[in-house]
């Protein structure tokens, strides 16, 4: 591929012969791939991405391993999905299955949360720490590692097949590789404990559902960051259509300001001394080789742009060696673009970040997060649920008392073995005895359950007619723990004695 | 008629078919469409070969990796019979008392006796256990044969009044309209009993028939009809009844009496299937302690 060095453009600008491969209008559903060699860029976004990069492949790699203690009767692991035993651990937060509800508020809040975002910085989602864009960044630093960067891949690519090409992509493949297991591997710490089942992976002893996990994460991690990269976006993804429906007149957007850049020209010193009007952009297209997505940044905000900003960084740099200001290519809304271009000094400034929107976003997202907050940390860690009997509904008794019997189902959902105390209120003269226990039958009952487990115990329960109210009598069945220096927990569940008519 | 040829405008060969001007393109299929659709012929010719797929005559292939879902449920309940030995091994070394006393034994006995029951006792007992006209309820706390873990053994090992049985439960109640007592006598008595019973009667009928009752009906079913569980005699001076409490089905029991037959299960089943019966049958909420009788 030819490239010159333009000393006519007023420094030592670097020209690229590069084609934005997805300019709007120019994608064909039908039309095979063009490759894209994104270039290297360096800059403020570039060093901003190296450490988001990090931070977000640190939490995904590493959380599995962060160790939470429990005390005896719960894994030690931090972040927990238990599967297998229906549980699940978030430091100090254990949740059970029916507790589902703070995972869809945490849903909820993520959902939000982006809008939020999005409203004050665009696509940044998109641009900084997708997994696809993480991935694909870290992929293609593998990539320009082995076989160079973007001129020495076009050459590469275009050359017929020797040793040399071979042995880089042989090499480029199995880094990818794995990175992808790594990948895959790391999804399924998330599920067990890491220590152990690393082990059991690695001694072919893990369960077959461990390997298909890594197997299926492996392809996806390989194939989307490795060869299908901005495909995933442009075809795959339906978040750039909601995102673009979501950015108004103060969404951050990479603007190209056309007002400054236009016309664009080459070489412009010959165009200006035959006294024609020249703008800013001396058409080197740095923005075009260093997009990762393959888009000309110039032709205006698109669906495939997805911000990461890097055709500032390669602008920026351009503007630095032929002594422009920086910014041609900006952050901007369409506010500051509007009056840049009317020759009005505009800065970002907190107008542009507090305004209804983000703050009503800001807030539905405070309330819900303190709304779940409280709950949690007011909830129980104790449960009752009643089943009563249906066949038979009711016995009689010699004495002529009325028998009901109930299968209990307790919860005990702290970590340490409680002792329970079921009660009843209601049916005055009514008493109630375990079918496992011997014990005589009394108002109260001692049920002990082991830690984070519940458990089912029958009872019968016996009232005389006195204290009934025709065929059904409501009371209450009340369920208490007193643990040794803390609060006593009680729950309550209504429930219906039966009878025969009379 | 049909000829193929290259539209202008999208470049895109047409089938050659023309309605009316109208020429259709033959827009070639995505490639992930079509690379999907072959990987699912291949994927369905594998499948065919590893799995049983294709009906013969009388049977089908099996193929090459030998799955049969018969096979699993096979395999999964020889498992479960693995799992259970232990614990049948420990039930047909403890006697019923041991059982009742190990919480772990006692559950997985109830457990057994539940299904069992469901087998070859809800005929007649109802899947509830609470029986029928003529089939006592278990849930209750009035055994005409006694209701402690022995006693309920014993009658499912020996049943009650089963003729194949020499050690089974049996004793008669005589009809009193064969020549013992007078219908007046019969319907006199019916009262008293509806006295007992707590039910509402003719007072001075119910006096005629409480000398009649000390005379015929005390020495099986006690002298406040009590009941004896020696021999089976139920209890009258409560409000369950084994047939029906009315005045004519008391009649009707006093002059030509039912009783009720049960088939010994000893022989029929095993030992520890028999004892966890008896478990799940005390367990119902009825169960007496030896000392409580």
């Amino acid at each position: 591929m030819a490239r010159d060095i333009s000393a006519t453009a007023g420094g030592n600008v670097e020209q690229f012969d590069v084609e934005a491969v997805h300019a709007p209008g120019k994608r064909e559903l039908y039309a095979p791939r063009i490759k894209i060699h994104p270039k290297r860029a360096s800059g403020w976004f570039r060093r901003l991405k190296w450490i988001i990069m990090a931070v977000t492949l640190g939490i995904y790699y590493l959380t599995p391993w962060l160790r939470w203690d429990r005390g005896a009767y719960a894994p030690d692991q931090a972040v927990l999905v238990d599967i297998a035993h229906r549980r699940f651990y978030f430091f100090f937060i254990e949740i059970w299955p029916q507790e589902f509800y703070y995972i869809a508020g945490l849903l909820i809040m993520a959902g939000i949360g982006l809008f939020l975002i999005t409203s004050v910085a665009g696509r940044a989602w998109c641009g900084y720490t997708c997994p696809q864009t993480v991935w694909t960044d870290l992929f293609l630093v593998v990539e320009r590692w082995v076989e160079g960067d973007r001129n020495a891949r076009i050459k590469l690519d275009a050359a017929p097949w020797s040793l040399d090409k071979l042995s880089k992509r042989v090499v480029k493949n199995i880094l990818w590789l794995i990175i992808a297991i790594a990948t895959g591997g790391a999804w399924i710490f998330y599920f067990a404990d890491a220590p152990t089942l690393a082990r059991e992976f690695l001694t072919l002893s893990a369960p077959a559902v461990a390997y298909i996990t890594v197997g299926i994460l492996t392809a996806t991690t390989f194939v989307f960051a490795g060869y299908m990269r901005e495909q995933v976006c442009i075809y795959m993804c339906p978040w750039p259509r909601i995102q673009a429906a979501m950015l108004d007149e103060d969404s951050l957007v990479v603007t190209y300001n056309d007002w400054r850049g236009e016309p664009r020209a080459a070489h412009r010193k010959k165009l200006e001394a035959e006294g024609a009007k020249v703008g800013d952009c001396v058409d080197c297209k740095a923005c075009v080789a260093v997009c990762p997505m393959g888009i000309d940044i110039r032709d205006g905000q698109q669906l495939a742009c997805i911000t990461c900003a890097l055709c500032i960084d390669a602008c920026d740099a351009v503007m630095d060696k032929i002594g422009k200001p920086e910014g041609l290519i900006s952050y901007s809304n369409l506010h500051t673009y509007n009056a840049r271009k009317a020759g009005k000094p505009a800065k970002l400034d907190w107008r542009m970040i507090v305004r209804p929107r983000t703050v009503i976003y800001s807030a539905l997202l405070a309330t819900i997060g303190a709304v779940m907050l409280g709950v949690l940390l007011m909830r129980e860690r104790l449960d009752i649920n009643v089943i009563p009997d249906r066949n038979p509904l009711f016995v009689t008794l010699t004495d002529g008392s009325i028998r009901n019997g109930y299968t209990i189902r307790l919860l005990n959902m702290s970590l340490q073995p409680r002792i329970f105390s079921l009660g009843i209120e209601g049916l005055p003269n009514a008493v109630m005895a375990l079918a496992e226990s011997t014990s005589p039958p009394g108002r109260t009952a001692q049920v002990v359950v082991e830690a984070d487990k519940a458990r089912s115990v029958k009872i019968y329960v016996t009232a005389p007619p006195a204290d009934l109210q025709g065929e059904s009598t409501e009371f209450v069945f009340t369920v208490t723990a007193q643990d040794v220096g803390r609060p006593a927990e009680t729950s309550l569940y209504r429930a219906v004695f039966r009878a025969p008519p009379r | 008629m049909a000829t193929p040829e290259r539209d202008s405008i999208t470049g895109t060969p047409t089938t050659g078919h023309e309605w009316d001007g109208i020429k259709e393109l033959n827009t070639p299929l995505p490639r992930w469409w079509l690379w999907t659709f072959y990987a699912t012929i291949v994927w369905a010719i594998a499948y065919s070969i590893a799995y049983p797929a294709w009906p013969l005559i009388n049977t089908a292939t099996a193929g090459l990796l030998g799955y049969s879902s018969r096979a699993d449920v096979a395999r999964d309940i020889a498992d479960a019979r693995l799992a259970q030995g232990k614990w049948l091994e420990r039930i047909s070394t403890s006697d019923l008392d041991q059982i009742a006393a190990d919480p772990e034994l006692f559950a997985f006995a109830r457990a057994g006796g539940a299904a069992s029951f469901r087998l070859y006792c809800v005929q007649c007992h109802g899947s509830g256990a609470a029986g029928a006209r003529g089939y006592p309820n278990l849930n209750d706390d009035d055994w005409l044969w006694g209701g402690t873990l022995e006693q309920i053994h014993k009658t499912l090992e020996n049943g009650i009044r089963f003729t194949g049985d020499p050690d089974t439960r049996d004793s008669q109640m005589p009809a009193f309209a064969d020549g013992i007592l007078t219908p007046a006598q019969i319907s006199d008595v019916a009262e008293y009993v509806l006295k007992l019973g707590g039910q509402t009667n003719d007072a001075v009928a119910a006096a005629r028939g409480e000398p009649l009752f000390a005379e015929n009906c005390a020495s099986c079913h006690g002298e406040t009809g009590e009941g004896n569980r020696d021999l089976g005699a139920p209890r009258l001076s409560d409000p369950i009844w084994l047939l029906n409490g009315s005045k004519d089905a008391i009649v009707a029991q006093i002059s030509n009496p039912r009783m009720g037959v049960m088939p010994a299960w000893k022989g029929r089943l095993d030992e520890n299937t028999i004892k966890q019966l008896a478990i799940y049958v005390h367990s119902l909420g009825g169960g007496e302690q030896p000392d409580a009788q």
